[in-house]
Order: structure tokens, then C-alpha cells, then sequence
């Protein structure tokens, strides 16, 4: 028993920090790595966001292929709330705190519409998750660019907020000797609010599913739905809440990305393909939300890596397809390898009936 | 009386069987209810809701020219639509159409830029028709290769093939086919690589309707359709039978990913004339709807893809017209996929609803006995 224990720890202990002993030494040899993961905070938060929604929902059994509908519409909303809400009470006396208070709230709203929207479908209706989550993403980008182009043509203009709002949305707040340690400073204290609030998140939903009893039970909901009946949890609302609560976080990584990635505009191309990446992540990450936060930086890094790590005589479109050609690589090598806790929830996608057992 | 309170007011169980009229009522009836949804955003851009329905069925109906453009944009839904049917038949989520159509075209076009004018017209355009298939079969292979072997999820694995597919094409685009430096543009076909018109619209029309045919012969009428709907069913059915559960998936991927590229050899090679990044357009996504939305039947595709071809066109228009952005076209579309999903519980449960339950319990609600107890419980 003793041996097995310290065979574990070995592998949790020792592997990561030889991993970032080698980032560290490499980041001192490359700088413009250092560049490249810093700059990709920003996306790998909405990525992360993103992914973490879809965790917690695919938890419950709920398989919501609907992200980049929902991260679309959390685009939108998020970005027309503190819009509106400067708008209402005058340029200069808006308060950046209530703004990305609403901001979040409002993709948030969304994002739980679209999950309730989806539960009810696939959980009371009994449709097919994979076709609802399909039908998610095509009504969710529809009315995201609906609700942009409206916008859009109500303020005459470009959808956007103050330049005061725009630089407390992306405020690197962490003090500057922080900024300044090598290597590690520029990658982990120089971002912005929502990078440290999605990691504690994450840090959140991993306790909730590992160490309450409510997470055990949203995690035998997903693993053994006929064995949670019999065991006279309510799986309608676990189902319900998780996915509700999963397209709101979503909803959220969307806000994060207008708001700061793309510098509070509206641009409607620039978000596509986010949410599948994140659907993506949840398989890379082993539905585990702690290796979320980094895989999904490192995603973000490969998503602008064409940018900022210029390979001479390559050619750019072929690079920019690099993050897909990735995605692919990791979706085979992860099915190969058959490791016994980094299984996808058993039901996943299986809707349940009582009177079908 | 109020004792009884917990006694379900809504009871289901599953139906045996319906007349099949009623079941064609309920989807229509579903369908009625969507375009009512529809209405919602209408409104919300400020514009009257009938009157908005009427522009987009004038706008892509009144004039021949309308109508051209309508079956043009007909043409790959359809078609795209066959490709992913006996994939969604076999509950294989095949997203990548669009890459596959891609693909097909990127194929063809190869052979039609490589070619000049030197083949006559014919043996050419089948030479691009044969390059097509060959491209969109490679793109669907791969990921129904990979699913067979190691059950990758090819959701995903689909999808990552759209973007990629797209990704070689804006290279191609900048890089060794572009026409004028600086253009991003590829110059169009000769002539001779071109589909011939047949009543003003490209000949694809036809072609479509020839495969709506042999699609459905193949999903209903023989051994390979008939593997196909019984892994659909039941995977462990299928293997008990002795089927090679592997081979009919990657078998049954070459043919989807080769109908799709025959879909985009006739878009490069009827619609547009030429190749760009934006040949599918989107096609392999909305198709989804139109095989859902028909229920894999291949003759209701015809009316689902024009329905849908109609909005798409005539949105259009209602944006020139009322200001009303296009993209209230792609909110339908899901609103539709939503309640056909929707409907087909109330096609598959029998639900009985015990009125005089519902009144009981009402009358408890009314009767406010209920705070009573829950206050003795505290009291407990």
C-alpha cells in the first residue's frame, strides 16, 4: 500500500516541477517565449473559461456541443451590457467595478438561458444531445450577430465602450516587482482580473466535484445515471443545474474574449472556431478542471503563436492552421492510450429514461 | 382529498405506434411553430412580422432571377444534406461536410488549373468530377478511419478537418495559385472547365436530384444501407450480426466525404466558376438542419433545403429592405432544429395529463393547508 502511495506522489510531485524547471531555463533562453505565453493569457482565459463550462456540464452526463453557439451570444451580451449601462449614465461617470459586474452578469444570463434551453430539450424532451447541441450552435451564432448587427445600427457605429472601460477591462493589476521576477512574471503576473478569477474557479469546481458531496453526486449522475436514481438523487435538476451553471461560465469565457482579446469590439469572424477548441480542451484536459487552466494557455499560445514566433519561408496560412492540426493529433493520441481515470463520464451523451432500464 | 397530492399530474409512456398522418401533422405543426418564434426577432428589429415573411418569400421567389439564385443556393444544401445522411443514419456526427466539400473542390480545381485548355470539355469536367470525390472521400476517410480504430470522437475530429481544409485553401489562395500578385484571388476556369447551364442555372440541379434518387436506394434498398441504419440502432446488435463494425464506418465515410466533394466540384465548377476559401460557406453546417430537420428522408431534403434556401436568399433581401440583419436567417434555422428535436418526444411518449389531479392540486394550493403542515413540521 505504502509503495503505491509514493509511486503516485513521485508522478505528481516530481514530473511537474522538472517540467517547469525545463519551461524556466527555456524561457531564459527563448525570450520571445515569454512574450508568446504572456500575450496568450489573455486568450487561454477565455479558452479556459470556456472549457471549464463544458466540464462541469459534461459531468452531469450532458454532453452540450452547443459552446460556440454559447460563447458567441456571452460575446454579445457581455459586451452590450457595459455599453449600455455607459450609455445610461454618461460617459466618464461609469464605474469600471459595476462594469464588468454587469458585463459578466449579463453573459452569464445568456449563457445559463442557453443551458436551460438545451436541458430542456435533451433532458425533458429526451432529444439527441448531439444534434441539440449542433442546433445550440447555429442559433447561437445567429442571434449573437443579430443582436450585434441591431446594436450596431442603434449607436450608428461600432459597438464598443470608453477607452477609461477598455483599460480597466484589461487592467494588469498584480504590483510591478511581481511583473519583474524572470520568466514566471510576465507569464503569471501580468494579467488581467480574469485570468486569476477563472483559475480560482477552476480551483472551485475541482473541490466542488472531488471533496463535497454535492460534486460526488453530480459525478455519479454522469457516470451511472440508473445507479444515482436508485440512489434517490434527483437527477432532472442535477442535469439541469450543472448544464444551466456550465453555459453561463461558457457564456462568460465568450465576455473575456470581446473584452479583452479582441479590445472591446464587436467583430463577429474573429470569435469562430473558440468554442470547438474548448469542446476540444475538455478531452485534452480529461474533463480534469486544474489541467484546464494550463492546456488551455497553451492552446491560446498556439493560436497566436503565427504571430509572434515567425518561421522564415513558411507560409502564414499554413501556419495559422497549426492549433486544428494539433487538435487532431491530441484527439488520436488521447483515444489511443486507454488510461483508466481519464475516461470521459460514462453516460456521456446518453440521455436517461427511467422506464427504460 | 388533499392527502393525495403527490400522485404525478403528467404520466408517460412510450408509444407503440402512431398514424403516420399524425406524425407528419405534428412535425408540420412544429415547423408552423417555429416560423411563430421566428417572429420574435422580427419584431424586435422593429419590423412587422408577415410583412417580413412576405419579403423573404418575394425576395427569393417573384423573379426568374430570384429564383435562379434560390435553387443555386438549393443546390449544395441538398446535395451536402445526402452526404451527411447515412453519416447521422449510422449516429456517426459527421460536422466536417464543409471541409469535405473543400476538399473536393480543391481537387478538382487542381486538375482544372493544372490542365489549361489543353483537355476537351467533357473528359475534363469528368476528370474534375473524379479528382472531387477522390478529395472529399480522402477528407471523410480520415477521421471515420480513426474512429473505427480507436473510437476518436469525430465530432471534433470532423470539425478540426473544416478548419484545416479552409486554412489550405486561403494558402492556395495567397500562395502558388493566385492570379495577380497581391490579389488573393485565383482567376476563374476556362471555359472548358466550366458545367454546362440547363434553364439558366448550372446543370447541378439535375445532378442533385439523379443523387437524391441513389442516396435513397442506397439507404433503404440495400445490404450496405440496411448495416448502416442497424449500427445506427444498436452498436452491439450490429456486432452480434457479424457485421465489421469498422470497415461500414470507414466505408460508409468515403461515401459521405465523397458526395460532399462532389458537392464542391459542382461549386467550383458550376456555381462559381473558381475556387475560394469561402466555397462551402457554411453549407456543411446548415445541410444538418436540412438532413434533421427531413428525418434522413431523402425526398423530404428537396422541400427542406428549398425552405431553407428561401430564407437564406430572401433574408437577404429583407435586409436590404427593412434593415433586418441577414443573420435572422441562421436564428430560424435553429429555432426549427429546436422543435423538430422537441417534437418528436410528443411522436415517441403518449402523454396523458390526470385533469382531475391537476385540480385537486390546486385546490390544496388554494386551500393553504400546505402552510400549515410545513409549519407543524418545523414545530416537529
Amino acid at each position: 500500500m505504502k509503495k503505491l502511495n509514493s509511486k503516485v506522489s513521485y508522478k505528481k510531485i516530481i514530473l511537474p516541477i522538472a517540467i517547469i524547471v525545463v519551461c524556466f531555463i527555456l524561457g531564459l533562453i527563448f525570450p520571445s517565449l515569454v512574450y508568446l505565453f504572456a500575450a496568450a493569457g489573455a486568450y487561454g482565459t477565455a479558452l479556459m473559461l470556456g472549457t471549464l463550462g463544458e466540464i462541469i456540464t459534461e459531468k452531469s452526463g450532458n454532453m452540450n456541443l452547443g459552446v460556440e453557439g454559447i460563447m458567441y451570444m456571452g460575446g454579445i451580451f457581455g459586451l452590450i451590457a457595459p455599453n449600455m449601462y455607459e450609455m445610461s449614465v454618461g460617459e466618464g461617470n461609469a464605474s469600471p467595478f459595476l462594469a464588468i459586474v454587469f458585463a459578466i452578469l449579463s453573459a452569464f444570463a445568456i449563457g445559463a438561458f442557453a443551458g436551460l434551453l438545451f436541458s430542456f430539450i435533451t433532458v425533458t424532451l429526451r432529444a439527441n444531445q448531439n444534434v441539440t447541441g449542433l442546433a445550440m450552435t447555429t442559433f447561437g451564432t445567429g442571434v449573437a450577430k443579430f443582436v450585434g448587427e441591431l446594436r450596431r445600427h442603434k449607436v450608428g457605429g461600432y459597438v464598443t465602450v470608453s477607452n477609461d472601460l477598455k483599460a480597466a477591462f484589461d487592467n494588469k493589476f498584480m504590483p510591478d516587482f511581481l511583473k519583474r521576477i524572470p520568466v514566471i512574471g510576465r507569464v503569471l503576473f501580468d494579467q488581467s482580473i480574469f485570468f486569476y478569477l477563472s483559475i480560482l474557479l477552476a480551483i472551485a469546481v475541482f473541490l466542488f466535484l472531488t471533496k463535497t458531496k454535492k460534486g460526488l453526486y453530480l459525478r455519479a449522475v454522469g457516470e451511472s445515471p440508473v445507479t444515482a436514481d436508485a440512489a434517490g438523487i434527483n437527477i432532472t435538476l442535477y442535469k439541469y443545474l450543472a448544464t444551466i451553471i456550465g453555459g453561463g461560465v461558457s457564456a462568460i469565457g465568450g465576455m473575456v474574449y470581446t473584452m479583452t482579446t479582441a479590445g472591446c469590439v464587436w467583430i463577429e469572424a474573429s470569435l469562430a472556431g473558440t468554442g470547438w477548441l474548448a469542446v476540444a480542451l475538455v478531452i485534452f484536459c480529461s474533463w480534469h478542471p486544474i489541467q484546464a487552466t494550463w492546456s488551455s494557455v497553451l492552446f491560446g499560445a498556439l493560436m497566436i503563436m503565427y504571430l509572434r514566433i515567425i518561421v522564415p519561408f513558411f507560409p502564414q496560412e499554413l501556419y495559422k492552421i497549426l492549433p486544428y492540426v494539433v487538435t487532431v493529433i491530441v484527439l488520436v493520441i488521447t483515444s489511443t492510450r486507454n488510461i483508466k481515470d481519464k475516461q470521459p463520464p460514462a453516460s456521456l451523451g446518453v440521455n436517461y429514461f427511467r422506464e427504460d432500464r | 382529498m388533499a392527502d393525495n397530492v403527490k400522485v404525478p399530474i403528467i404520466k408517460l409512456a412510450k408509444r407503440e405506434s402512431m398514424d403516420p398522418k399524425l406524425i407528419w401533422a405534428i412535425r408540420v405543426g412544429s415547423i408552423i411553430f417555429a416560423f411563430i418564434i421566428g417572429m420574435i426577432p422580427l419584431l424586435m428589429a422593429g419590423a412587422n412580422p408577415f410583412t417580413s415573411y412576405g419579403i423573404i418569400i418575394s425576395g427569393s421567389l417573384s423573379k426568374k432571377l430570384y429564383i435562379q439564385q434560390t435553387v443555386k443556393r438549393a443546390i449544395p444544401l441538398l446535395g451536402c444534406a445526402l452526404a451527411i445522411a447515412p453519416c447521422f443514419k449510422m449516429k456517426f456526427w459527421n460536422i466536417g461536410a464543409e471541409g469535405q466539400i473543400t476538399m473536393g473542390a480543391i481537387f478538382a480545381s487542381a486538375i482544372a488549373i493544372w490542365s489549361g485548355t489543353a483537355i476537351p470539355r467533357p473528359i475534363l469536367i469528368l476528370l474534375m468530377l473524379i479528382a472531387g470525390v477522390i478529395g472529399g472521400a480522402i477528407w471523410g476517410f480520415i477521421p471515420g478511419f480513426f474512429k473505427a480504430k480507436f473510437n476518436t470522437n469525430e465530432t471534433l475530429f470532423t470539425l478540426m478537418m473544416n478548419y484545416i481544409a479552409i486554412g489550405i485553401v486561403r494558402y492556395l489562395q495567397g500562395g502558388p495559385w493566385e492570379g495577380r500578385p497581391g490579389t488573393q484571388i485565383i482567376p476563374m476556369f476556362a471555359k472548358n472547365a466550366r458545367l454546362p447551364n440547363l434553364f439558366g442555372i448550372y446543370i447541378g440541379w439535375v445532378i442533385v436530384l439523379i443523387m437524391v434518387v441513389l442516396v435513397h436506394i442506397y439507404m433503404n434498398f440495400t445490404k450496405q444501407g440496411y448495416e448502416v441504419a442497424v449500427i445506427g440502432d444498436s452498436l452491439n446488435t450490429a456486432r452480434y450480426a457479424g457485421m465489421n463494425v469498422g470497415w461500414i464506418m470507414m466505408r460508409t465515410m468515403l461515401i459521405s466525404g465523397g458526395i460532399a466533394g462532389c458537392v464542391g466540384w459542382m461549386l467550383v465548377s458550376g456555381a462559381n466558376g473558381t475556387l475560394n476559401s469561402d466555397v462551402a460557406g457554411g453549407v456543411g453546417f446548415t445541410s444538418i438542419t436540412v438532413a434533421w430537420l427531413s428525418q434522413l428522408n431523402c425526398f423530404a431534403m428537396i422541400l427542406i433545403a428549398s425552405i431553407l434556401a428561401i430564407i437564406g436568399k430572401g433574408s437577404g433581401t429583407l435586409q436590404t429592405r427593412l434593415n433586418v440583419p441577414s443573420s435572422v436567417a441562421e436564428i430560424i434555422s435553429g429555432v426549427l432544429l429546436f422543435c423538430m428535436l422537441g417534437c418528436e418526444f410528443f411522436i415517441n411518449y403518449r402523454m396523458s395529463i390526470n385533469f382531475k389531479q391537476m385540480g385537486t392540486n390546486i385546490k390544496y394550493f388554494f386551500s393553504f393547508q400546505w402552510i400549515h403542515k410545513s409549519a407543524k413540521k418545523e414545530a416537529k
